[in-house]
């Protein structure tokens, strides 16, 4: 299997509080991998640490490696916004910029220089459409994002981070917001987006890792508990506390 | 502009307006500590002016200490037997009624904003129109009014993080609403109280425009409240304007006193507010 | 028996609390109404007999002759308000982005205290610091760096003093302000690509911009009615300035200085009192539009 990030040894702690204990992994490229585990155990954090938004957290120290394309983006002398733009992120509420529909999606376009009218106007579309959304906003662009239902928002988020040409989603629990029937033209699209993006999907939703997981990781407490296939991981559960989780005795 | 040097630049900029800042209040101090300093002595702080505060090149400021402190006592006193109540009377009589509640607030933030000297007016058309002189007592009915709001303010917010769940269940225990007020909520408050009062007294120690109408100004130590009182800010503000040296040593020396005081309370409240965290 | 008188005694108690609760809210908000009518009425003397618009445009003060035009004051008020707000806005705006987006914790236990300290500074001794430190430095220094000759008692002394007055007030409100701007909204910016530097611009300051301009327009309102710290600095002549460096009289210390003979000369205690509500009444709006600004803005 062809890896697009391998982890190797990452801790990570904030006030020397470790959140992270030597996590070592791979993603494997244009596949679904689904972090799964209880809330507070880390995958939040493990998520934010491949994009770098851990650096913006106070007190935090890292150390060990994460290998992008075979770079390791935790040296230093990384371009963070090269690193960045090949990673979109959708988070657990949707967060549409202080702006208009049509400025959401060409967000990351105009801060890299493209001015040009019309190429933006081909993409706003073209990337509406990949969400379905473009049929519900086309009439009011310029109306501005937070005006949109929440299942809209997160849909145009996901619109916004495609618009940037990104190689990896990251996907933060996106669907614990969303009503049932936009959670699942979410989950849709995720599946048909996979052939061409490497997806890391965090959630804690047993039902929904099985839905999507081409790739199961296992995280609880910080460590990586287990990692495999789902067949691997779901019928047949090496670790104990794997075991009891996936037997609903905690969530 | 290239945006990395943009950037350079505007943090430039912000770091130059922190340190201004900083620059800013340790200039302040040390050039009023600088002139006050040394005229300040036991004789200054233990006597009143002798032969007129103007003129007179003789005497203290403990007339102005004096008055001050019984004037802001008694202000801050009276602020917080009305506010205390009002603070209390939003937060526990009144949680049912979210917008009544915040539309109060809005009252008293904006009532915050008025300038004291409109307040110092309005206490001085009341004077003439019951025919009273300048007096301690006008001065701290006068400082009280626009010390409320911010009393009330403070506290309100120090009451607003009880939560709510603490009402409920005193209330299931059968405990009177004024019980949890003065019992429960205020206990849980008692920080945030004190750092309100603390606030309250240092705003009207160190106000000036309101007792400016109300308070007078006089060489003696105020002995009942229809008596006029001097007050430090004044005291600093009539004094500096006169053109005998001396006189204008009275006026550093009570500066001195005046940002001393002000300091502590500062830093008071600042411990008393960490503690809490 | 004894239980029940005691819940008697209780209920007795938790009546008497909230009635006193009750009369204290009712009273404070009810003295604001008397404040303003007690102005209105006082300075109806001074309306019944010189049209408003006469008072508020001609410059010709003269309370012995019985001509009251409030212009110079107006205008004075006006420039140093302005000016004040022009120092110290950016200054705010640059440290409260600083403070919130840049600086190491440990410059935050220093600024917390700082800013708590200088808000606590009483207005007087702001005065003093002026006349020690500002007007000497406009006389000697910045005056004949533009060839002029002043005694440093002027606008510019006045609106240097206040914008330091409010850096404080104002650098609170712009702190929480920019605070609350959700983390994960900058972070979705980042993600996009965009520097930190970009995301500060066009998402942080954008998200926090209707707050920023409240947080300003409170800031005047504070500038505009501050009373002892400019009046000791400002120069106190009557005349309309023309430029930074000349005196200046604004309405705040109008009132103040001259109070004392406001009752021996005719209407000149209706013409103060008018001065004062006008004071209020500008502030009022002020406050009012930009609490409302904010208001609006949260709950978007």
């Amino acid at each position: 299997m062809n890896n697009k990030i391998s982890i190797h040894n990452l801790c990570l702690s904030i006030d020397r509080q470790p959140i992270l204990k030597n996590v070592s992994l791979n993603i494997p490229t244009n596949k679904i991998t689904v972090i799964l585990g209880p809330s507070g155990c880390g995958k939040t954090t493990l998520l934010k640490s491949l994009n770098r938004l851990t650096d913006l957290i106070p007190g935090v120290q890292q150390s060990g490696e994460i290998m992008l394309d075979g770079v390791n983006i935790l040296n230093g002398n990384q371009d963070l916004v090269d690193i960045r733009q090949k990673m979109g992120l959708l988070a657990q509420r949707p967060y549409p910029l202080p702006m208009n529909i049509y400025k959401n999606i060409t967000y990351g376009l105009r801060i890299s220089g493209r001015r040009n009218r019309q190429f933006l106007d081909k993409r706003v579309e073209h990337y509406l459409k990949m969400v379905n959304l473009w049929d519900e906003v086309k009439d009011r662009l310029k109306d501005p994002a937070s005006a949109l239902s929440i299942g809209q928002q997160q849909r145009l988020c996901l619109a916004r981070g495609l618009a940037v040409d990104p190689e990896i989603i990251l996907a933060d629990e996106p669907t614990s917001s969303l009503d049932p029937i936009s959670s699942k033209l979410i989950e849709e699209k995720f599946l048909e987006l996979k052939s061409q993006y490497t997806i890391v999907l965090v959630t804690h939703i047993l039902r929904q890792a099985k839905r999507m997981a081409d790739y199961v990781v296992f995280m609880y407490l910080g460590e990586v508990i287990e990692q495999g296939t789902p067949d691997e991981l779901f019928n047949n559960p090496q670790h104990p506390v794997t075991k009891s989780y996936l037997s609903g005795q905690f969530y | 502009m290239n945006t990395k040097t943009e950037e350079k630049f505007f943090r430039m900029l912000m770091f130059l307006s922190t340190i201004f800042i900083v620059g800013v209040l340790l200039l302040i101090v040390v050039s009023v500590l600088y002139k006050g300093l040394p005229s300040l002595s036991f004789t200054m702080l233990t006597s009143i002016p002798k032969g007129g505060f103007y003129f007179g090149e003789e005497g203290g400021i403990l007339n102005a200490i004096i008055g001050s402190i019984y004037l802001s006592l008694g202000a801050t006193f009276l602020a917080f037997i009305i506010g205390w109540p009002i603070a209390l009377y939003m937060n526990v009589y009144l949680v049912k009624h979210h917008t009544l509640v915040n539309a109060i607030r809005f009252v008293f933030d904006v009532l915050w904003g008025v300038p004291s000297i409109v307040y110092g007016a309005f206490g001085f058309i009341l004077m003439v129109f019951l025919g009273v002189r300048a007096s301690l007592l006008a001065g701290i009915i006068t400082v009280s009014l626009f010390i409320v709001p911010i009393m009330v303010r403070a506290i309100d917010e120090s009451l607003k993080s009880v939560p709510r769940g603490l009402l409920e269940s005193a209330l299931s225990l059968g405990s009177t609403r004024s019980e949890i007020s003065y019992r429960i909520f205020s206990r849980e408050a008692f920080q945030g109280i004190i750092t309100a009062i603390l606030l309250s007294f240092g705003r009207a120690i160190g106000d000036a425009a309101s007792v400016l109408f109300t308070t007078g100004y006089t060489d003696r130590i105020p002995t009942s409240l229809m008596e006029p009182s001097a007050t430090l800010p004044l005291s600093i503000f009539f004094q500096l304007s006169s053109p005998i040296e001396a006189v204008q040593d009275r006026a550093y020396a009570s500066a001195t006193v005046l940002i001393s005081m002000v300091l502590v309370i500062s830093l008071l409240s600042r411990f008393i507010g960490n503690r809490r965290n | 028996m004894k239980h029940i008188r005691l819940t008697r005694y209780r209920k007795w108690r938790n009546v008497f609390h909230q009635s006193w609760m009750m009369i204290a809210l009712l009273a404070m908000l009810f003295i604001p109404l008397v404040l303003v009518a007690g102005l209105i009425m006082k300075s109806m003397l001074l309306l019944e007999n010189h049209p408003l618009f006469e008072l508020l445009f001609s410059s010709d003060w003269s309370p012995l002759s019985s001509r009251f035009g409030f212009l110079p004051f107006i205008v004075s008020s006006l420039w140093i308000t302005i000016l004040s707000l022009l120092i110290s806005a950016p200054v705010c705006l640059l440290t409260a982005i600083h403070l919130t987006q840049y600086a190491k914790r440990w410059v935050l236990r220093i600024m917390h205290p700082v800013i708590d300290i200088l808000a606590g500074i009483p207005s007087v001794i702001f005065g003093v610091w002026g006349i020690l430190v500002i007007v000497p430095f406009i006389s000697h220094q910045l005056g004949p760096l533009f060839g002029k000759s002043v005694s440093g008692y002027s606008i510019l002394a006045g609106a240097f003093v206040l914008s330091i007055m409010i850096i404080p007030f104002m650098l609170n409100m712009l702190i929480e302000l920019i605070k609350a701007v959700p983390n994960e909204l900058q972070e979705a910016s980042l993600s996009l690509g965009a520097s930190k530097w970009q995301t500060i611009k066009l998402v942080v300051v954008r998200k926090a911009l209707p707050g920023i301009v409240s947080s300003f327009g409170l800031g005047m309102s504070r500038a505009f009615g501050e009373t002892i710290a400019v009046l000791m600095v400002v120069g106190n002549v009557t005349r309309i300035p023309t430029g930074v460096f000349q005196p200046g009289y604004p309405l705040p210390a109008l009132i103040a200085n001259n109070y004392g003979e406001m009752l021996s000369i005719p209407l000149y205690d209706s013409a103060l009192m008018l001065a004062a509500l006008i004071l209020f009444l500008v502030v009022l709006m002020f406050n009012v539009f930009s609490r409302f600004l904010i208001l609006k803005a949260e709950t978007h």
